[in-house]
């Protein structure tokens, strides 16, 4: 009875509301005005002030700044890997967005799903492996700022020993303290990586604590693939060093931050948008493994490398040409002779791996300690 | 200080009128809140309550998000009203789905639709298995089950991680923790209406919800065992004297109730993502809570709760896409109105009685 004289409440409420208000927000895909392009992003936290959202809300405050008026862009952050993401990603695509972007691994289902439906609105899901005619793939050579990071490590460390803290024992991350160790080993061998698994993308206290054991066990370098800047934090308070994830944290951890590598999305969704704009949006025709049709890195500006600070300037101009290296195509990251930490030769000298090895890793290279959980 | 006594009476008028005010109350405070960040109040009511029945494919859509409310809070409602603190039907809605995919992903030809019930049947025993265990340690070393059950919701998490990560994962997956996806036989499907075609993503697990809430009234309201739970909870000393026996209403509805999260986890992951991943359920086993006791642990009643806080949740996406409206913000509305709803109900059935000296 209660419950039904709530409901009906708020219903009478909500009505008297629309007496006043007329509902401006479901402008049938026919009627739109044809210069305004209208663009949805799906987040999956709230953007915050640092780590992977707040890269994605940055990228969309570059969409807003460089179209001005003619997109109109949505978003909806916070929204659950499952069931919500199809009905969230439905609604935006009722609602008139032409092309939506969805920001996270999980939404892939839920995106190709919806894509069968609308086969005339476009979608990008971010760091995806399916695609379909109407969903293209976007993604960051995240590898690449790790091996700068490896070589920065490298000369830095004194006690050559580095703690890793890693998100989970995936293709993406497990490349990425790949590509560490090979930064790292090409300055110094004799330093090793240690790696902590905080099983999750984002969790300050779990990777706080994972930070304290790699001091503890004596790092004095930190790097991680997770989110939060508690890491960094940790690493100021503990007078270690360390690189921020995702967006710049020096503000965090102004005296322990090395660098950051920042993910820069930006460009891509400007490019992206403008191919739809101007009738020339596609899934791309790069070879149809999962890396996707759009994986760029250092050369296309995806990612950027945050001021060099905290070190003396030839360790800076060091990691400077290692960037430099990996923008002109000198320095291949996963150049043979490539040889894993049991011993086990991977490939040659002569060879590199391809984009398709790098996502079937499942093993450490030379100068990481221990083996891929699982 | 401040004490509650009980009311003697609750006034019948009370019943209509103290929801009402509650509503009242948080529509002004929320207006207030609204206006008081530069959104158009009135937009932002629309959005929040209308918008998710302005089309009928989004009411498709509430039902959807409703469906695991209700079926776990109906649950939960048996526990409670025997006084058994049951806060772990997250870890039994995860494991309820775990064992029904377990059992799905070793059948991958299936097509038969009657498979299901199979499904279905083992959601129900993952789940009452689960809260076994706190009834179990309840009964037999009076252990806190809100402690164990609780805790348990960890252990299932990472349980079910651990699965997708290693003996169940898709060899396809890129090292992604994804299981294969499930065979045709144990998938829910949307429901097609003649005519109109899908609503959302409306799928045929909501009749378990429109079953289960009359059986679940008949049982509390008509049957010696519902009688049983109910004096348990209201009268534990009457219990005794009747010669109720404690232990086993417990054990009894902590196995219900496990047993409806499971069957929840089962509906849900058949329904909507027809594969295991590390996270299949988002929150639903400990908002049910909210549901159990805003629907005042009445089968209809939580019907009804489990409609208003999907709307409420659905609003709020609403109202960030059509609005930018920041979740935060909503989110804040929805504590409001639940702060509300919860006093009135509070102030119908108790007195506030204000002593003033000692601490």
């Amino acid at each position: 009875m209660r419950n039904i004289v709530i409901l009906l409440g708020l219903l009478v409420i909500g009505a008297v509301g629309f007496l006043f208000y007329q509902d401006k927000s479901e402008i049938p895909v026919a009627e739109k005005e044809t210069s305004v392009t209208k663009v949805g992003f799906v987040y999956l936290t709230t953007p915050g002030d640092h780590g992977w959202t707040y890269a994605h809300e940055l990228g969309k405050q570059m969409v807003e700044k460089r179209f001005g008026k003619d997109v109109k862009v949505s978003v909806v952050e916070n929204v659950p890997e499952g069931p919500d993401a199809t009905r969230v990603i439905r609604e935006l695509a009722k609602g008139g967005n032409e092309i939506i972007f969805t920001t996270s691994f999980g939404y892939m289902d839920p995106t190709l799903k919806v894509a069968e439906e609308f086969p005339d609105v476009k979608f990008e899901h971010i760091t995806g492996y399916k695609r379909s005619k109407n969903v293209a793939t976007g993604n960051i050579r995240f590898y690449e700022g790790r091996y700068i990071q490896g070589v920065v490590a490298g000369l830095m460390t004194k006690t050559n020993k580095i703690g890793y803290i890693g998100a989970y024992p995936i293709a993406e991350v497990i490349m990425g303290i790949n590509a560490f160790a090979q930064g790292l080993r090409s300055v110094n061998k004799d330093a090793t990586i240690s790696v902590i698994w905080a099983n999750t993308w984002y969790d300050p206290v779990k990777e706080a604590d994972s930070a304290k054991v790699h001091i503890a066990e004596g790092a004095d370098i930190l790097a991680q693939h997770t989110d939060s800047p508690a890491m960094l934090q940790i690493a100021e308070k503990e007078g270690a060093l360390g690189f921020g994830q995702s967006t710049d944290m020096s503000a965090f951890a102004p005296k322990a931050q090395l660098f950051a590598s920042i993910n820069n999305w930006g460009p891509y969704y400007i490019k992206k948008i403008e191919e739809l704009r101007n009738g020339k949006w596609n899934t791309g025709d790069g070879p149809d493994h999962w890396a996707g049709n759009v994986w760029g890195g250092l050369k296309s500006d995806m990612l950027i490398i945050s001021k060099f600070q905290n070190m003396p300037d030839e360790v800076a101009q060091k990691a400077q040409e290692a960037l430099d290296g990996i923008k002109t195509g000198k320095i291949n990251i996963f150049a043979g002779p490539l040889i894993d930490n049991t011993g086990k030769e991977i490939i040659p000298a002569g060879k590199a791996l391809d984009d398709g090895a790098l996502w079937g890793m499942n093993y450490y290279l030379q100068g990481v300690d221990g083996k891929v959980p699982g | 200080m401040i004490t509650f006594i009980p009311r003697d009476k609750v006034s019948k008028n009370w019943i209509i009128i103290a929801p009402i005010l509650s509503i009242v109350f948080t529509i002004f405070f929320g207006l207030l809140i609204f206006a008081f960040l530069g959104y158009n109040p009135l937009e932002t009511l629309y959005q929040i309550f209308v918008s998710p029945f302005s089309r009928i494919d989004r009411i498709g859509d509430i039902l959807v998000k409703a469906c695991p409310l209700i079926i776990i809070g109906t649950g939960l409602m048996l526990c409670f009203k025997s006084n058994v603190w049951n806060i772990g039907a997250e870890g039994q809605f995860i494991m309820g789905a775990l064992l029904a995919g377990f059992i799905a992903l070793s059948f991958p030809n299936i097509e038969t639709k009657f498979f299901l019930l199979i499904t279905i049947l083992a959601g129900f025993v993952g789940g009452a298995l689960w809260a076994f265990i706190p009834a179990i340690l309840k009964t037999k070393l009076n252990v806190n089950e809100i402690l164990v059950s609780l805790m348990l919701v960890y252990v299932a998490m990472l349980f079910i991680d651990f699965i997708v990560r290693g003996p169940l994962r898709d060899p396809m997956s890129f090292g992604f923790p994804l299981s294969k996806p499930y065979p045709e036989g144990a998938l829910i499907n949307k429901i097609p209406f003649p005519g109109i075609g899908f609503l959302g993503q409306l799928h045929f697990g909501i009749l378990f919800v429109f079953l289960l809430v009359p059986i679940s009234w008949i049982y509390v309201n008509k049957t010696l065992g519902g009688f049983k739970i109910n004096v348990l909870g209201s009268a534990p000393l009457a219990a005794k004297f009747a010669g109720f026996k404690q232990n086993s209403i417990t054990i009894t509805v902590l196995l219900l109730s496990g047993g409806l999260a499971g069957v929840a986890g089962v509906i849900e992951v058949s329904a909507n993502i027809g594969q295991l991943q590390p996270e299949v359920s988002f929150g639903y086993g400990f908002t049910a809570i909210i549901v159990a006791f805003l629907g005042r642990l009445n089968p209809v009643g939580i019907l009804f709760a489990g409609i208003i806080i999907a709307t409420v949740k659905l609003g709020a996406d609403n109202a960030q896409m059509t609005m930018g409206i920041p979740k935060v913000v909503t989110g804040l509305f929805e504590g409001i109105l639940l702060f509300f709803l919860l006093t009135g109900e509070t102030l119908q059935k108790y007195k506030i009685k204000w002593s003033e000296g000692k601490k």
